[in-house]
């Protein structure tokens, strides 16, 4: 029996993976297996808008119409539960099974979640799908006690957003600093006062001890001995990939389904890409790296499908993320070592980028943060200069008047 | 009817850059091509509320500023994911060294 083209998982990079392989031309069966109920969505605005207003809805990214023009079987509420390599099939939770041409893993990651005495802790909540962001949003309104669990990029947004619902807020983070994974320092402090200014309360270096949830609520208690309360307890301390079924293929893995430039698996006929794979990042000379990005996840998705294709398109894009907490928005293109030597250059009086240079003064990484948009389109072309491997000159890239196109022309 | 509004200076814009352009509660993006010609979208993002001046400019390519979204800024096509609705576009002259806008709603 031939298979046609069957995708597991419908989020960001499962969907748009689907989508491209009709544009592509493919005219086989597409099966896009998904554990929600829902249509496929964005998850970025889970943290902010969509946990911001109560009737706000998911932001879809297809719809019924579009599925139906476009032959894609979206199969919702169901999971994959197993991989047979020889036969090409993948077996279904409801039974059934489906034979594979090629066959995308785009699984995700899922949240780590918190335990205690070894056992999973009850209570917490979490964010990483709409049910998690209603749950939240149903228990967090004017006067709540929140706790936040993690100064990450997730845990803030959930802080800036839980503000601006009327919640007081508390962010406990063991690190040093809040955002200590990616974000240098200079711009991190800006966040971290920006959220002070906004009542949030913010303890850094702060390891917990004991955590205790109840009906009346939450409570950490911290290794200093200080006892933190709340009503609930949001826990944003990172994402594990959702690897399982690829280990039990015999997959290669190791955090993250590993896959080559072309995200081909360890099987040719199987492909990985989005938040639960791992892989070489062009722009700093191919070295393992697995990203929880939307951006990564929609550019891969293109590059997977070209591939499931036949083609052997090389996945070569520069990491680009955003944050977004009250009217600040922060981009980084690249990823931001804390050993590279760093040169800033100011927007007017409340924007600035930095730019992180390896020792031979390539541009290994941009930084940037401002109101709104104010830092999007440096960062956009520092991005391209990343991926030319340029060696542009600091002096100048400290220059506000030198246009960082014009560094690109040359 | 053309309804005819002063938007900038033909200097007021670099070539292959654009600027926004506020009239009546409307957010306009004004564009100079790399050749110099004038053209003009809505100046919001389709997608997200993105403001497309803080966007770059890449030959015919406008670029969102939030997702990176792409847009014929000549034409207003939508250029692929995540951006599928295209961008509302306006006639544009100049007179002299003034660039105007008409933005009268189709």
């Amino acid at each position: 029996m031939n298979g046609g083209m069957v995708i597991l998982g419908a989020g960001e990079c499962g969907t748009r993976a689907a989508l491209a392989l009709r544009e592509m031309g493919y005219q086989g069966t597409i099966d896009l297996i998904g554990d929600e109920r829902y249509l496929p969505y964005e998850r970025p605005p889970l943290s902010k808008s969509v946990f911001g207003a109560n009737d706000a809805g998911a932001k879809f990214i297809t719809s019924v119409e579009q599925l139906t023009e476009t032959r894609i079987r979206h199969r919702s509420g169901i999971i994959a539960r197993s991989i047979d390599r020889q036969q090409k099939s993948v077996q279904l939770s409801d039974g059934s099974s489906l034979h594979y041409d090629k066959l995308l893993l785009a699984t995700g990651a899922r949240p780590r979640k918190l335990a205690q005495d070894g056992i999973e802790l009850a209570g917490l909540y979490y964010l990483r799908n709409m049910d998690d962001c209603v749950a939240l949003r149903e228990q967090t309104g004017p006067g709540t006690r929140l706790l936040v669990l993690g100064a990450g990029f997730l845990g803030l947004e959930i802080a800036a957003t839980a503000r601006a619902r009327g919640a007081s807020v508390t962010v406990v983070e063991a690190q040093p600093r809040i955002l200590m994974r990616g974000v240098p320092e200079p711009i991190a402090s800006v966040i971290a006062e920006r959220h002070r200014v906004e009542g949030v309360d913010i303890q850094c270096g702060s390891k917990v001890s004991r955590i205790e949830t109840g009906r009346g609520g939450a409570e950490i208690a911290l290794e200093d001995g200080r006892i933190l309360a709340g009503d609930l307890l949001v826990a944003s301390v990172g994402a594990i990939p959702n690897c399982e079924l690829a280990v039990a293929a015999r997959l290669a893995v190791n955090n993250g389904i590993l896959v080559d430039a072309h995200l081909t698996t360890s099987d040719r006929d199987i492909f990985a890409a989005g938040d639960c794979c791992a892989f070489p990042l062009a722009s700093q000379d191919g070295r393992i790296v697995r990203l929880e990005a939307w951006r990564n996840a929609a550019d891969q998705s293109a590059v997977a499908a070209a591939n499931m294709l036949g083609e052997s398109r090389v996945y070569g894009a520069v990491p680009w993320f955003w944050s977004d907490q009250y009217d600040l928005t922060l981009q980084v293109a690249g990823l931001a070592d804390p050993d590279l030597s760093m040169v800033r250059r100011d927007i007017g009086d409340s924007a600035f980028l930095l730019f992180h240079l390896d020792t031979s003064g390539r541009l290994i990484a941009a930084s940037g943060i401002g109101i709104g948009g104010a830092v999007a389109r440096d960062i956009r072309l520092a991005q391209m200069l990343i991926a030319r491997g340029a060696h542009p000159d600091p002096d100048e890239l400290a220059r506000p008047e030198a246009r960082l196109k014009a560094m690109l022309g040359r | 009817m053309a309804q005819w509004v002063q938007a900038c200076s033909v200097d007021d814009i670099e070539e292959e850059d654009l600027i926004r352009f506020d009239h009546g509660g409307r957010v306009f993006a004004i564009y100079k091509s790399p050749e110099g010609e004038f053209y003009a979208t809505n100046g919001i993002c389709t997608h997200e509320h993105a403001f497309l001046s803080d966007g770059l400019v890449m030959g015919e390519i406008i670029e969102c500023p939030k997702h990176n979204g792409r847009f014929n800024y000549k034409t207003g096509a939508a250029k692929g994911a995540p951006v599928c609705i295209n961008l509302a576009t306006f006639s544009v002259k100049v007179e002299g060294d003034a660039v105007f806008v008409d933005v009268a709603l189709p």
